[in-house]
């Protein structure tokens, strides 16, 4: 050490920068043969079902019922190529998503606004339990069928049950959220000065959010169940009507299209929530270990 | 306390029950009656479980009384009253903000911009040796830590009335004796009264002007000593003066049978 500058003696535990560079290599090493390893085990895992499916439906069973990945892989290349039989499959795809994103916002807005209003005044919980119990027991999902009678063939009465099945995934979430926000935590910002409405908008959301934001997760995927659902009990266009024309002309290769587009699209939903979570959750104790962990 | 004085905080025969939870009812304070004025630092002891906490919380208005009245600035209190700080017993930072923006809460609740906020905020968050925590989660805090953040949310507000339940006792003693100070320097130069719930009872005599003895539940006020030592205090060297040990004894005295009684009253599953 020949540094001019006068410096404090290292502490004993203090590593050598040759040493330090070698642990945290090692350490990114080791993070990355386990990465190899994880993605590796899965692409066989993959390839050894694909395969015996492949297989299977060649030689023992008859891909007329069962389809096999080849023809499914054929069904996918002609929609994206040369387009379904009721025009581009991103205009279908696109149709669906819309009516899913649609859905999911009002639902989500819907069940949070009455989730936090009902979590806030246990008069009004008491009041709209049974309400509410009754309208969950309800099997939403037929209300597709009645949608299209109210609002025809069109984007409204698909939107209309992506929005109950939403609600609810959100709702119960948000309620419990907003009725668990610590006592002492509103007292104390009674204490400094907060009104009604800022203890709402300061102390009972932020505190809620984390349990409304795990419900996202569950209600996107709802939102697209809807969608489909909707368009299979009647539609011009969209996901759910190929799959319903799929299956009226025993096409099972062009279901499995339909499957594998859309799961493609939940997974895309699923990653931007969890995208957003992190952003809005990072002062969450567990967000910070999983960044402290690997040394 | 000069008796032509309007005390700023009055408890007149207050009594708080509570459902117990077995049914039935608990009387937590019964019949208390206490007088603070202006400038004046009170510290309140008893046994555990008697009843301090809600004591203070029927001061800052949080609770209403079951019987008797308050009186905050000789108004009778209904709702919170204006200029109370209360540092509660338990944790009550958010989670969700760093240290600096805790502190700005109560600034921002009275209407001041962030910046300007913050700007007080990180003044108090140096003042009770945070600096270098600002951008911290409370999780990411020691139990010492989070309380000081408690402290300066408090103190940021610049109350009339301060009422401290317990808000030294995580702290090591060292940093304990700083906040005793701090808090004595901080205090000294104003006109708030505080209004201090401990078990130290060197803690009580060292900082305060009178110390005031509970009764083993429900608690009553038994008895109410001055506390005569010379200000500005050292709370470091005021312990070993004979004065401050012949309080200390004075009181002592008194606490000893609350606590006997309270224990006994325990173990006998009371
Ligand atoms: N919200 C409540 N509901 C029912 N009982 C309560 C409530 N708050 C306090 N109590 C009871 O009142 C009594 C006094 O409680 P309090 O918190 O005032 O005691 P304390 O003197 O502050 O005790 P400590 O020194 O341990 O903090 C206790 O027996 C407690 O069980
Ligand atoms: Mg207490």
């Amino acid at each position: 050490m020949t540094t001019p500058t006068p410096t404090l003696p290292a502490p004993a535990y203090a590593l050598s920068s040759e040493r330090e560079a070698a642990l945290l290599a090692g350490a990114r090493k080791s993070v990355r043969t386990s990465t190899l390893k994880i993605w590796g085990l899965r692409a066989i895992i993959v390839a050894l079902w694909l395969g015996s499916w492949e297989v299977t439906a060649t030689y023992f069973i008859d891909p007329f019922f069962y389809s096999k990945p080849s023809q499914i892989l054929v069904r996918l290349v002609q929609w994206f190529g040369t387009g379904t039989q009721f025009g581009s499959i991103w205009e279908n795809l696109g149709y669906t998503v819309l009516e899913a994103v649609l859905g999911f916002v009002i639902g989500t807005v819907a069940g949070v606004v009455l989730g936090v209003l009902l979590g806030r005044s246990s008069y009004l919980a008491e009041v709209c339990s049974p309400f509410i119990k009754a309208a969950n027991a309800v099997p939403r999902i037929v209300l597709a069928a009645l949608f299209i009678i109210w609002f025809g063939f069109g984007i409204s009465s698909k939107v209309a049950t992506v929005v109950v099945l939403v609600f609810f995934a959100v709702f119960f979430n948000a309620f419990t959220g907003a009725r668990e926000v610590d006592g002492n935590v509103v007292n104390n910002a009674r204490i400094l000065g907060a009104s009604k409405s800022k203890i709402l908008t300061s102390i009972v959301l932020p505190s809620a959010t984390t349990w409304i934001l795990s419900s996202l997760h569950t209600a996107f995927g709802f939102a697209l169940i809807g969608a489909i659902v909707g368009e299979y009990a009647g539609a011009k266009k969209g996901m759910g009507m190929l799959i319903a024309n799929a299956q009226g002309t025993f096409d099972s290769a062009g279901i499995y299209a339909g499957m594998i587009i859309v799961t493609v699209v939940a997974l895309l939903a699923e990653m931007l929530i969890t995208t957003a979570e992190n952003k809005l959750l990072k002062w969450r104790p567990s967000q910070a270990t999983t960044q402290a962990q690997g040394i | 306390m000069p008796a032509t004085q309007v005390p700023l905080i009055e408890l007149k025969a207050a009594t708080k029950r509570f459902p117990k939870n077995g049914g039935g009812i608990h009387t937590a304070i019964h019949n208390v009656n206490l007088r603070v004025a202006p400038g004046e630092f009170v510290a309140v002891v008893g046994p555990t479980g008697c009843g301090k906490s809600t004591a203070l919380s029927l001061i800052s208005g949080l609770q209403p009384a079951s019987d008797g009245e308050t009186f905050v600035h000789g108004e009778l209190v209904t709702g919170i009253p204006r200029g109370v700080g209360y540092m509660f017993q338990t944790d009550a930072t958010l989670p969700w903000q760093t240290v600096l923006d805790n502190v700005a809460s109560g600034p921002r609740y009275q209407g001041k911009s962030r910046t300007e906020a913050r700007e007080q905020a990180r003044e108090w968050v140096h003042r009770v040796g945070l600096g270098k925590f600002e951008k911290y989660y409370p999780h990411q805090l020691s139990g010492g830590m989070r309380k000081r953040v408690a402290l300066a949310q408090t103190l940021v507000n610049e109350p009339q009335i301060m009422l401290m339940d317990e808000p030294f006792s995580a702290l090591d003693v060292q940093t304990r004796q700083l906040m005793q100070h701090e808090l004595l320097r901080l205090w000294s130069g104003t006109d708030a009264a505080v209004v201090f719930v401990t078990h130290d009872l060197e803690e009580a005599i060292a900082l305060a002007d009178r110390v005031v003895v509970m009764t083993a539940s429900p608690a009553t006020i038994k008895a109410d000593f001055p506390v005569t030592l010379p200000r500005p205090r050292n709370v470091e060297e005021v312990r070993l003066t004979p004065e401050f040990l012949a309080i200390y004894r004075q009181v002592w005295e008194s606490l000893r049978e609350e606590v006997e009684q309270a224990r006994m009253a325990t173990s006998l599953g009371g």
